[in-house]
């Protein structure tokens, strides 16, 4: 008996074995085609610009790429002393093209921020380099303005050298690297990134906090409530749920305003004088109120889905066991419904913690977070390199709950609706 | 749930409390959309209850920023709701059809590194809005499509997908396999399968993806910040710089028809839930 009888063949002649293994990589090449178009163009329009997004946060090519003459011929200096007469001629006719492009000013801004006062000194620099004569050009450099024979400017100029920076990332949390390559913090008033770090958490924790307090008692009722007097109270959560972002927060500007029916309340109620109204917008506490109550059906939601599935009859049977109710909840009732408390307040926190519109309308500027300083600059100082330092900083503590999240409910349980 | 009479007083104080918190929590969730609805309705142009509307009298009410937000001059809500629902529409359309394939491809028990896939397709949900605007922001700048309705459209497609291939996996968990056997056993071809057996089964997924997707566009005011022009403003990013500028009762006007809207759109979704379930078998 040879051992080829001893395969199985298909009516096609081929074993069974090998047939079979081709039909599975024939079924898991379909399977990879369909997903593939979303695959692709969400790799094409999203993940790489994402990754853009890191190539742009250490960029540093500006300088590099405006002396490149002056960095070739600075690769032998060491830096101790004043560079040679190579380094002074290379300089020098980098920076005549940079006048003659009218690109001189970028370099100048550029160079100030390694060393303060460097500016002026490259402007003069620029006005008596056209008397220059040929040959000698260190004495001729030295002469416009006597800073140039301090060796920390040029040492200022080599440390652009490297085309890439970690500055961005450093000034995100308020350090930047000093003279002597140092790692230092920033003078203690212009420390706003790590007050804004700070209040992103803060503000995170809190409304995640408050959305749990208040989504726990209504998931409950909704869950234990008959289905006709639910499914009622149900749209109390979902109506929210489906209306667009900014009419609720414009609902909320209108309430919280001075003259507001919020205020109107406290007045009515004599908690506060009519003439000494609190502000309670455009500062943390508009934040909280708003971003609490918009946040609440991502809580409510999955809390309810796990709550429907506990029975009432293992409380019942805790109860008849001889334990009070508070026991029975607390030992019982309680510990059935962490993975929806899991699932509930990461989502909420996540969402939370890149918060951008509700805090630019009603934030005023103690309530605005890191991402409105991250719109800032998009917008405004158009520190593109900047916003995506930050943004990415942000992205990966975002990714990090993330993780934490799918280890404990997995992406899978997302529920919604 | 009424409670059984032999329960002890103190016990009966606690649930009355408790249902008070709860009573309280509902009315915080659903009152602020209230207020809109009749200050929408104010004569005047301060975004406070006059007198005369606390009297309810009807001179105090009036449909004039209703009539300002359709005939007023310089008015932007026209173009800005034209562009909002030629965005959401085209937008939901791609996020269908890209999110129930890649659905239908992650179903399959064939299909390899499901995880991994899975994680990319619903990034787009889990990274805050303000990096997905930035990242969008840069590739939109360099392929020249920053300022134009494709542009936008393709952006809300990034946004809309993880919802359909969310909705549309949750309907396919259910799925019978061995009926699309059946069917090509019958000698239906896979085409015909998917049209007729498949399809009809996953429709109320789909729809309710496709709803998610549709909010998520016409709502989305983050990313459509960095990358719209004067040309393709929207109904969000109108009222944006309603809000941010000055809140006038025009807004509210517009607000009380989104939040009719947003009605609509929940009664759709409760009903094809309530008939997914049925189909699925699955019973509460």
């Amino acid at each position: 008996m040879s051992s080829e009888t001893g395969k199985i063949l298909t009516t096609d002649g081929i074993p069974l074995e090998e047939s079979l293994k081709q039909a599975e990589k024939k079924n898991k090449i379909k399977a990879f085609l369909l997903v593939a178009p979303l695959l692709l163009f969400l790799i094409i329009t999203y993940m790489i610009p994402i990754g853009d997004m890191f190539s742009r946060s250490i960029d540093d090519k500006m300088v590099t790429n405006m002396l490149p003459k002056t960095y070739k011929a600075m690769e032998n200096w060491d830096g101790k002393e004043l560079p040679p007469e190579e380094v002074f001629e290379a300089f020098y006719l980098d920076y005549k093209i940079l006048v003659k492009n009218k690109t001189a000013g970028k370099l100048q801004t550029q160079l100030n921020y390694e060393k303060n006062g460097f500016k002026s000194v490259l402007k003069k620099l620029a006005r008596k380099q056209k008397k220059f004569e040929e040959g000698n050009y260190k004495e001729q450099i030295m002469k416009v303005h006597k800073r140039w024979r301090n060796v920390e400017y040029w040492r200022a100029i080599k440390r652009r050298a490297p085309s890439y920076t970690y500055s961005k990332y450093l000034k995100g949390v308020d350090m930047y690297s000093n003279e002597d390559g140092k790692i230092v913090q920033v003078s203690e008033d212009r420390r706003i990134h790590r007050i804004l770090w700070i209040r992103t958490v803060e503000v995170a924790f809190f409304v995640t906090l408050f959305c749990f307090l208040m989504a726990y008692p209504i998931a409950h009722l909704l869950a234990t409530l008959p289905m006709k007097y639910s499914n009622l109270l149900m749209i109390c959560v979902l109506l929210p749920f489906w209306t667009s972002l900014l009419v609720r927060t414009a609902s909320w500007m209108i309430l919280l305003q001075q003259q507001g029916i919020v205020n109107d309340f406290f007045v009515w109620t004599g908690l506060v004088a009519d003439d000494n109204r609190p502000e309670m917008m455009y500062n943390k506490t508009g934040t909280y109120v708003a971003m609490t109550q918009i946040l609440l059906p991502f809580m409510v939601l999955p809390l309810y889905s796990v709550m429907k599935t506990i029975s009432p009859s293992l409380m019942r049977a805790g109860k008849s066991l001889g334990a009070t109710p508070a026991v029975a909840f607390f030992k019982v009732y309680f510990p059935l419904t962490i993975p929806g408390i899991g699932a509930g307040c990461l989502l909420v926190f996540i969402l939370a913690i890149g918060y951008y519109i509700t805090p630019a309308l009603v934030g005023g500027a103690s309530g605005t977070l890191i991402s409105n300083q991250i719109a800032y600059h998009m917008k405004s100082t158009l520190d593109w390199s900047f916003a995506s330092a930050m943004g990415l900083m942000l992205l990966t503590g975002v990714l990090a709950i993330y993780w934490i999240y799918n280890k404990l409910v997995g992406v899978d349980n997302i529920k919604l609706g | 749930m009424a409670l059984p009479k032999y329960t002890e007083p103190h016990y009966r104080i606690w649930h009355y409390f408790y249902l008070l918190i709860c009573g309280c929590v509902f009315f915080f969730l659903i009152a602020p959309l209230f207020v809109i609805f009749p200050l929408s309705f104010n004569a005047e142009e301060f975004l406070v209850f006059s007198d005369g509307m606390k009297r309810l009298d009807p001179d105090a009410f009036s449909l004039r920023w209703y009539k300002d937000m359709i005939y007023g001059t310089k008015n932007p809500w026209g173009l800005a709701a034209r562009n909002s629902f030629i965005i959401a529409i085209f937008a939901t359309l791609g996020s269908i059809i890209l999110g129930t394939l890649a659905a239908l491809g992650l179903s399959s028990r064939h299909m390899p590194y499901k995880g991994l896939i899975m994680a990319i397709l619903i990034s787009p949900m889990i990274v805050p809005l303000i990096i997905s605007g930035v990242a969008i922001f840069f590739f939109m700048a360099k392929v020249g499509l920053a300022a134009t309705h494709l542009g936008i459209i393709l952006a809300h497609i990034i946004l809309g997908t993880p919802f359909v291939v969310i909705t549309v996996t949750a309907t396919l968990s259910g799925f019978d396999h061995s009926i699309t056997r059946a069917a090509s056993s019958l000698g239906s071809s896979p085409y015909n399968t998917f049209m007729k057996i498949t399809l009809p089964l996953i429709l109320p997924g789909v729809i309710s993806g496709g709803l998610f997707a549709f909010v998520t566009s016409f709502d989305e005011v983050v990313v459509v910040l960095f990358l719209a022009g004067l040309d393709n403003t929207t109904i969000p990013i109108q009222m944006w710089t309603g809000l941010r500028e000055q809140l006038s009762p025009t807004i509210l006007a517009v607000a009380t028809c989104l939040i009719i809207l947003s009605v609509l759109i929940l009664l759709t979704a409760e009903l094809l839930r309530r008939r997914s379930e049925r189909l699925r078998g699955i019973n509460r």
